[in-house]
């Protein structure tokens, strides 16, 4: 039953082959009894996905069922689920039992799916490798000594497990795709705007995207459609009509021009990742593509832009968390400023502190126009480059992370190496555009994913290239050697 | 760049963190080699270029001025660290 897909196991509901109750449990058991191993949950509502399940079953048998209804899935921990606690993986929040849901947690409850709990992910989002959890690093289930990618590490892990057949995600600088491409999964991450940011803890709030990682296209399709949407609890949230996802992926991909960003496969790229992606490529060639080299000429700036603009908003956002009215406070304050710095250095782990000070430096008195606005300016010319760029093709393509999953312990040493694993994926979050993470071959049995980069609100073709090339080949099929 | 250790002081005392002793050189190392890969952008022209805080340059949308938001205040402070009454209670403000 968990090797079928969300829309699979859809319609195994709806044809009365199974009720919700049953598949709900098999994936509670299966979380239960395997993720011991991977820590790719923080929370499992057992008794909460039950009621959810039972109330889905009573209404298909009334008759007013549709295809979500019983649907099971899980959210990451960044969603607030009412009554559920939101740890954002953080100590800081280790006892916030979140007082409402938020929009995308809200849209998956209306339509009846059920939540089977909350994944493991870098605290408050601040990774590449989900190793800075408050609740302990999370396993790629293809290597237990590699990393599944973060932040969103817990929900590409327990996907790859096939311990939820499709899990919420959110990508600020990679954060959905870079995971997805370690884990061997599908996950795309939707133009900024598109997801209700509402309920979603910031960190980044003009970067911040929520999106779905799941195992194929379709699945990831059926997903944003609850997903996406116009918000007016989210101020950043575009009015603007959402299409039917799944409306598009058998469409062919003949005559589409793909562009190759020659930066993005300079003499730098490990030859083996080169090699893997080129032939994911002409796959596309196969089905009647053609391919056009382009230039994206800042691309060595995203890296830097990236680190000013989202420490700078991370400084802000956080300076929510003071001790007051939420979250961790320490013991016996002595004054106001010693419960808001214990409780902040108690309740914060060291990436975290690292990107608050460099935000408030950044911010701070005299420096913001030569590092905020500066990166401001230049992600301007960034997203101008991706302008120029979808003049001339359809879609973009490129390798998600330099290389595979990389070991425990590799890069979380030195900050600056660990921000460098981003390189491919920072810049459609600068510049709002809808990106994406295919599996697309192995290197040393651990999974490579292919990256489809679109023009704003081209999800629908993200989408239907994602589908394409899941039709032509069997990469997102593999299941992790030794998986039970 | 290179921060000196009253600079990282002074930095945690912005961000109302209390960062140890024995911490405050590895912030010191890891912050700068930070500054020194962001200051790549001091090299970039930008002259004349308009800095971007939305990628579809959205401006904030405004509503009607009335009351949208019921009160939820006990359910809120149930979360809260300590309250009175209806107050966040915090160490003594003013004297």
């Amino acid at each position: 039953m968990h090797n079928k897909t969300l829309a699979q196991i859809s319609q195994d509901l709806q044809a009365g082959e199974y009720s919700s109750v049953e598949v709900t449990q098999h994936f509670l058991d299966r979380i239960n009894n395997l993720d011991g191993q991977y820590n790719s949950f923080i929370t499992v509502t057992d008794e909460k996905a039950l009621i959810q399940a039972k109330a889905a079953d009573a209404l298909r048998s009334a008759g007013n069922a549709n295809e979500w209804t019983g649907v099971p899935m899980a959210h990451k921990d960044i969603f607030c689920t009412e009554g559920v606690r939101t740890s954002c993986g953080s100590k800081m929040l280790d006892k916030f039992i979140a007082p409402y849901d938020s929009t995308v947690a809200d849209n998956f409850n209306q339509v009846g799916a059920v939540s089977l709990g909350k994944t493991n992910m870098d605290e408050f989002a601040m990774g590449s490798s989900s190793e800075s959890s408050f609740y302990g690093a999370v396993k790629n289930p293809w290597n237990e000594e590699h990393v599944p990618g973060g932040s969103s590490g817990g929900s590409a892990a327990a996907v790859a497990a096939r311990l939820a057949p499709g899990i919420t995600a959110t990508d600020t600088g990679g954060s959905i795709r870079q995971p997805a491409a370690f884990c061997g999964v599908t996950g795309i991450k939707p133009t900024y705007g598109r997801v209700s940011r509402f309920g979603m803890v910031s960190y980044a709030s003009s970067l911040d995207q929520g999106g779905p990682i799941a195992r194929t296209a379709e699945d990831a399709a059926m997903m944003l459609n609850v997903m996406a949407g116009f918000d007016k609890k989210d101020s950043t949230s575009i009015d603007r009509a959402v299409p039917d996802y799944r409306t598009d992926l058998n469409k062919s991909v003949k005559g589409m021009t793909i562009g190759l960003p020659k930066e993005y496969f300079s003499s730098d790229l490990d030859p083996a990742m080169a090699q893997t992606i080129q032939d994911a490529i002409k796959e596309y060639e196969k089905m009647g593509a053609t391919l056009k080299e382009i230039s994206l000429p800042n691309t060595n700036l995203c890296v830097p832009a990236y680190y000013v603009i989202a420490p700078s908003e991370c400084s802000a956002n956080l300076s929510r968390m003071d001790g007051v009215r939420f979250g961790h406070r320490c013991e016996d304050p002595k004054n106001i400023e010693d419960l808001y710095k214990r409780s902040r250095s108690e309740g914060f782990g060291d990436e975290v502190q690292r990107r608050i000070m460099l935000g408030s430096y950044a911010l701070s008195a005299g420096f913001y126009d030569a590092y905020y606005k500066k990166a401001q300016q230049v992600r301007r010319l960034i997203k101008n480059d991706f302008v120029a760029a979808f003049n001339d093709v359809d879609v973009i393509m490129s390798p998600v992370a330099p290389s595979p999953a990389f070991k425990f312990g590799e890069k979380s040493k030195d900050p600056v190496s660990m921000y460098l694993e981003d390189i491919f994926t920072l810049a459609t979050n600068l510049a709002g555009l809808p990106g994406m993470s295919v599996p697309a071959g192995m290197i040393n049995d651990l999974p490579v994913g292919l990256q489809l980069i679109g023009n704003y609100f081209d999800e629908s073709r993200l989408l239907n290239c994602a589908h394409q090339f899941q039709n032509a080949t069997d990469w997102h099929t593999k299941t992790p050697t030794g998986l039970k | 760049m290179s921060l000196d250790t009253n600079q990282v002081l002074a930095i945690a005392d912005l961000s109302r963190l209390q960062i140890d002793e024995k911490s405050i050189t590895e912030f010191q190392t890891n912050l700068s080699n930070i500054l020194d890969l962001v200051d790549q952008l001091q090299a970039v022209d930008t002259d004349g270029v308009e800095p971007m805080a939305h990628p579809m340059d959205a401006v904030q949308r405004l509503r009607a001025d009335v009351v949208t938001e019921e009160n939820n205040r006990d359910k809120f402070q149930k979360i809260a660290p300590s309250t009175e009454d209806g107050h966040y209670l915090v160490p003594k403000v003013v004297e």
